[in-house]
């Protein structure tokens, strides 16, 4: 039975009419999820979290670097699961969301790439090291120039949603790569703090608001993402009926 | 699910499946090169080139650092708790460097086994706390390490 209401609600989800209509009662609601989540993680973190007792405050870094560094891959991964729906089910709005996915992975990466540099500089001595972590991560940001690139480089929706898709499922490869990339081999980056399955390596002083900015961070990209598709669907589908009544209106 | 589907299922699968086993078997084949730093085993067990500029990492031998009164020199061992290998280097060493603090250096062994090092890096390691627990570890005799358990 579940199973038959999963199906159903799968094959709405490709509807683009009925996407808009869900996202559009949607996105208030994680629009202020995130602006509550991001400004109490924020000033939670940057203002009361106490200080390392070896960085100092230099430490606060990661209450942005490792939110960006877990959506960059989190994003990739949606990016490629929605390639392989649209590929199998020939899911229009999967190929929407797929090409919606891209543009906010990259940023999320190069601010995980970026806040790392900027970290390393007074911790480790240098800006950038070409270790397994940092290296794995700077090519998921060429798979995401890459997935922006194919995306404009046909004029057909289909070939250049088919081409990233294809492009995005072999990229998914680097995923467990960059995250098991500490322990596979000697880097310079330290293995994991912020983990859910096991006890974390900080204090709860300083994990909850962690957690409260990857929430918010989670929260973003939904948000953001709803409203990149709600764009493409509009473009997609203005000469639709459903459309034109919607700018009529 | 209706077999079209089914058949291109199986196709992406396998897919994502052989890249996946091709990629897997270039890095392992490549692993020694990946690995960004030897340890100083690998050192002693000769897997490192001699003469040639590799990276070595370890941690800081607890009384090892020596440093010249006169210039920057500055000599210290590092350690996988099974060989130890002694470094020289000339420089401003980053801020979280110290003895017990795990590093990653640059530079090349010379014929008298030292190793002589042109950039040091410290290594951070996973664990955060704030510096009162620290001093409180500190007071009762305990490392971050046993904080963590």
């Amino acid at each position: 039975m579940a199973f038959d209401k999963f199906w159903a609600w799968f094959h709405r989800m490709g509807s683009p009419k009925w996407f808009y209509e869900i996202s559009g009662r949607w996105i208030p609601w994680f629009a202020t999820a995130t602006i509550v989540l991001l400004t109490v993680g924020a000033v939670w973190s940057l203002a009361f979290a106490p200080q390392d007792y070896q960085q100092g405050n230099s430490f606060r870094i990661i209450y942005i670097h490792v939110p960006a560094a877990i959506l960059a891959q989190s994003i990739f991964f949606s990016m490629a699961l929605c390639g392989a729906i649209g590929l199998i089910w020939k899911m229009k709005v999967a190929d929407m969301v797929a090409k919606s996915c891209a543009p906010i992975g990259a940023s999320m990466t190069f601010i995980a790439l970026f806040t790392g540099a900027v970290w390393g500089k007074p911790t480790w001595g240098a800006w950038w090291v070409w270790d397994a972590r940092l290296t794995s991560m700077l090519i998921l940001l060429f798979l995401y120039f890459g997935v922006i690139a194919l995306q404009s480089a046909f004029d057909s929706k289909q070939s250049a949603a088919r081409a990233s898709a294809i492009l995005s499922l072999v990229g998914v490869v680097n995923i467990p790569i960059i995250k098991y990339s500490v322990e596979w081999w000697n880097t310079l980056h330290q293995p994991a703090t912020f983990k859910l399955t096991e006890k974390p390596a900080m204090p709860m002083e300083m994990w909850l608001p962690l957690l409260i900015m990857v929430i918010g961070f989670y929260c973003f990209f939904a948000t953001v993402l709803m409203m990149r598709t709600r764009n493409e669907i509009l473009e997609r589908e203005k000469r639709t009926q459903w459309v034109q009544g919607l700018l009529s209106k | 699910m209706n077999p079209k589907r089914k058949k291109k299922l199986i196709l992406v699968s396998a897919m994502v499946a052989a890249v996946g086993i091709a990629v897997g078997l270039v890095l392992y084949a490549l692993s020694e090169n990946i690995n960004l730093f030897y340890t100083p085993t690998q050192i002693a067990d000769g897997e490192a080139p001699i003469g040639q500029r590799i990276r070595a990492g370890g941690m800081v031998v607890d009384g090892s650092v020596k440093r010249a009164p006169d210039s920057l020199q500055v000599q210290f061992a590092v350690t996988d708790y099974k060989h130890e290998v002694v470094v020289s280097y000339t420089g401003i060493l980053p801020d979280l460097f110290r003895e017990g603090q795990g590093i990653v250096t640059m530079g090349a062994m010379d014929d008298k086994g030292i190793f002589q090092a042109v950039e040091v890096l410290a290594k951070h390691d996973e664990n955060y706390m704030p510096p009162e627990v620290e001093a409180a570890l500190k007071a009762s005799g305990k490392t971050a390490a046993d904080y963590q358990k």
